[in-house]
Formats: C-alpha cells, structure tokens, sequence
C-alpha cells in the first residue's frame, strides 16, 4: 500500500548524504562534466520513479499528455512534494520555442555548497535537472534538462534556473 | 552555570528544518544504485556504503552534540539508548530500542521498527548479498569514533532480507572510556 507520504526526516541528514554523493562521484570522474552528467543520471533514477508514485497517489492513475500539463506539474507538484514549495517561477524560453525554464532562488541542493573557484561552472542543480528529466521522459516529453546558475541583481547568492529544452518531436506534436 | 539539560529527539526534531523521507529514501536509492553498477561486486558496495556512512558519521557527530546538549556517556547502556532515542529521532524522525544485552554489558541490539532507507525497496535475487542500509551503520561506527569509542556496527537481520523485524544491529567491543 502506497503511505501518504508526510513522513520527514532531517534537512542535514538530506544534505550529508547528497554531499556523499557529489564526493563519491567526484572519486570516478576526471572532468566536471562528467561529474554533472552523474550527478544528472543518478536524480534522472528518482524523477521516474517520482512520476510513477505521483501518478499513483495524487492524480488516480492519469499521466499528463499536455506539454503546459506536464510542466505545471513538475513546477507544482514535483516540487511541493520533494522540496516543500512550488518552484519560484516556471517560464517559456524568450528566443527559442521550445524552451522552458524553471527557477528556484534557493536551491535545496545548492544551499549547503559553495562551489570552488577551479571547478567552474560546476553545478549541483544537476542532480534535480536528472529528476526533471526522468519525470518528463517518463510521461513521454523527452528533453534535454540543464542547471545554470543566474546571478542575481541586488542578491549575494545567484538563483538557479533549470533549463528544459524539447526533443524535436515535442515540438511537432 | 547549570548545566544545561539533554534535549529529547523529537524535541529537536520538532525544530529542525526537515525535508520529505521520499527525496531523501529516493536518493539513497540512487547512490545504492550507482555503486551497484560501478562497483560490480555487492561486497565492495557494502564496503563503500560503510566508508560513506562512516565519513557521514564524523561530521554528523558534531550537529548532533550542537544541537543535542548530551554530555558524556557513563556508559555504554546510556550511549546506546542516546543513539536509538535521540540520534534516530533528530536525523531520521524515527525511534529505535536496544535489546539483547551480553551480560559484559559491551554488545547489544538496536532495532529499528521504522526506517525510511527502505521504502520501496525490493533486494534483487542477484544482489541478496548487499546490506542495503550498510551507510547506517557506517555513520554510528564514525559517529562514536570521534567520541573515542571504538565499536564494530554489523547487521543481524534485515526486514528486506526476508526477516520479520525491520532491522537489528550490534556493537561490540571494547569502549575505552579513557579519563582525561
């Protein structure tokens, strides 16, 4: 039987095992992109298995076959369920058709790391771009998910913006 | 100054910030998954999962003191009861019991009836060696390593194995309390 889902543990306990993770992949890459593209492959595992116990319990079995339908609800309900809140923004891509973006001012996965100068562009926002991923992928939206950080005026921290860019037979459909 | 008294788990519980047991039950599920496949052998997984739970373990030691008040173990009987009461609480939100004392006093049980590494989760029949929550006992062996107490942390049962009881585990060994 699926539970409801309300049980919680600590954010530290969360955030030492996710800082494992990072470490443990850093021990098996020699590039940065490759550590993201891990880091990605290893939350694309959770997002479908996200989708499936969504569908399950909130939805009564019904998948969403909308391209909006299925943003919004990775933008609503994806998000209250793993983070607690709706994301910050969810927005269409000014310059290309097919892109979408999802923005968070303050990243759960982000908000304990500080990235090293010499790591670069480096972000952990990887791991949920692969949960992005997975639950797209799974409902039949294919994309190609990226994290980026965009720095912010006024603001010391730069947000993170999730950006979903379609495969092209999302774009015809 | 008094000193101040140890706080209950779900006294601290109550006042962290949490985040929901299915992101984290879900990640777990990830790493086990990606060690699965880079380490090949189930037996090296479990080692890597230890190492992992034991790097965990020495840092999570210091929020735990932080936040806990705890002082001091007398003995092994309280430091056993501080982790299964106070330590599962503040970090998982769920409560453990000892059990199955030696008559030294230096081994026991902690049973765990609730624990949320293993939801969802179904053991291969190709992966019956894997102790799926190995990173548990790796962070209570880091954990009471840098309060000088050397333990040995190993799974008796285990619910996805089959067993009716969630989990058991033991430490012996010797604890040297040394005075300072």
């Amino acid at each position: 039987p699926l539970t409801k889902g309300k049980q919680e543990v600590s954010l530290s306990a969360f955030a030492f095992l996710f800082s494992e993770l990072v470490q443990y992949n850093q021990t098996q890459v020699d590039n940065i992109g490759e550590l993201e593209r891990r880091l990605e492959d290893a939350g694309y595992a959770v997002g479908a298995r996200v989708l499936e116990l969504l569908c399950h319990r909130d939805k009564g079995n019904r998948r969403e076959t909308r391209l909006l339908g299925i943003l919004s609800f990775v933008h609503s309900t994806v998000w209250k369920v793993l983070f607690g809140k709706v994301a910050d923004s969810l927005e269409k891509g000014t310059e290309h058709e097919d892109e979408y973006m999802i923005s968070e001012k303050e990243l759960l996965v982000n908000k304990f790391i500080s990235i090293p100068k010499d790591m670069g562009t480096f972000n952990c926002g990887a791991f949920v771009a692969g949960i992005v991923r997975g639950v797209l992928d799974g409902a039949g939206f294919p994309a190609v998910v990226t994290a980026h950080f965009v720095p912010m005026e006024g603001q010391q921290r730069p947000r993170t913006t999730i950006l979903i860019k379609f495969a092209e037979e999302i774009r015809t459909k | 100054m008094a000193p101040v008294a140890p706080r209950s788990g779900d006294a601290i519980f109550a006042n962290v910030e949490r985040v929901n047991a299915e992101l984290f039950t879900l990640t777990y599920g990830a790493i086990v998954r990606q060690l699965l496949t880079d380490l090949e052998e189930v037996e090296e997984v479990n080692k890597q999962l230890d190492q992992m739970g034991y790097n965990i373990g020495i840092r999570l030691i210091d929020e735990f003191l932080a936040k806990s008040n705890v002082s001091r173990c007398n003995d092994f009987r309280e430091t056993t009861d501080v982790i299964a009461k106070v330590g599962f609480k503040m970090f998982l939100g769920v409560t453990a019991s000892v059990t199955n004392w030696d008559a030294d006093g230096t081994c026991c049980s902690i049973v765990l009836e609730d624990n949320p590494l293993v939801d969802f989760v179904e053991l291969p029949d190709n992966c019956q060696g894997l102790y799926y929550c190995n990173i548990l006992s790796g962070v209570i062996r880091g954990a009471l390593d840098m309060v000088s107490m050397k333990t040995e942390v190993t799974w008796l049962r285990d619910v996805l194995r089959g067993d009716d009881v969630k989990l058991l585990k033991h430490v012996p060994e010797e604890y040297p309390y040394k005075d300072d």
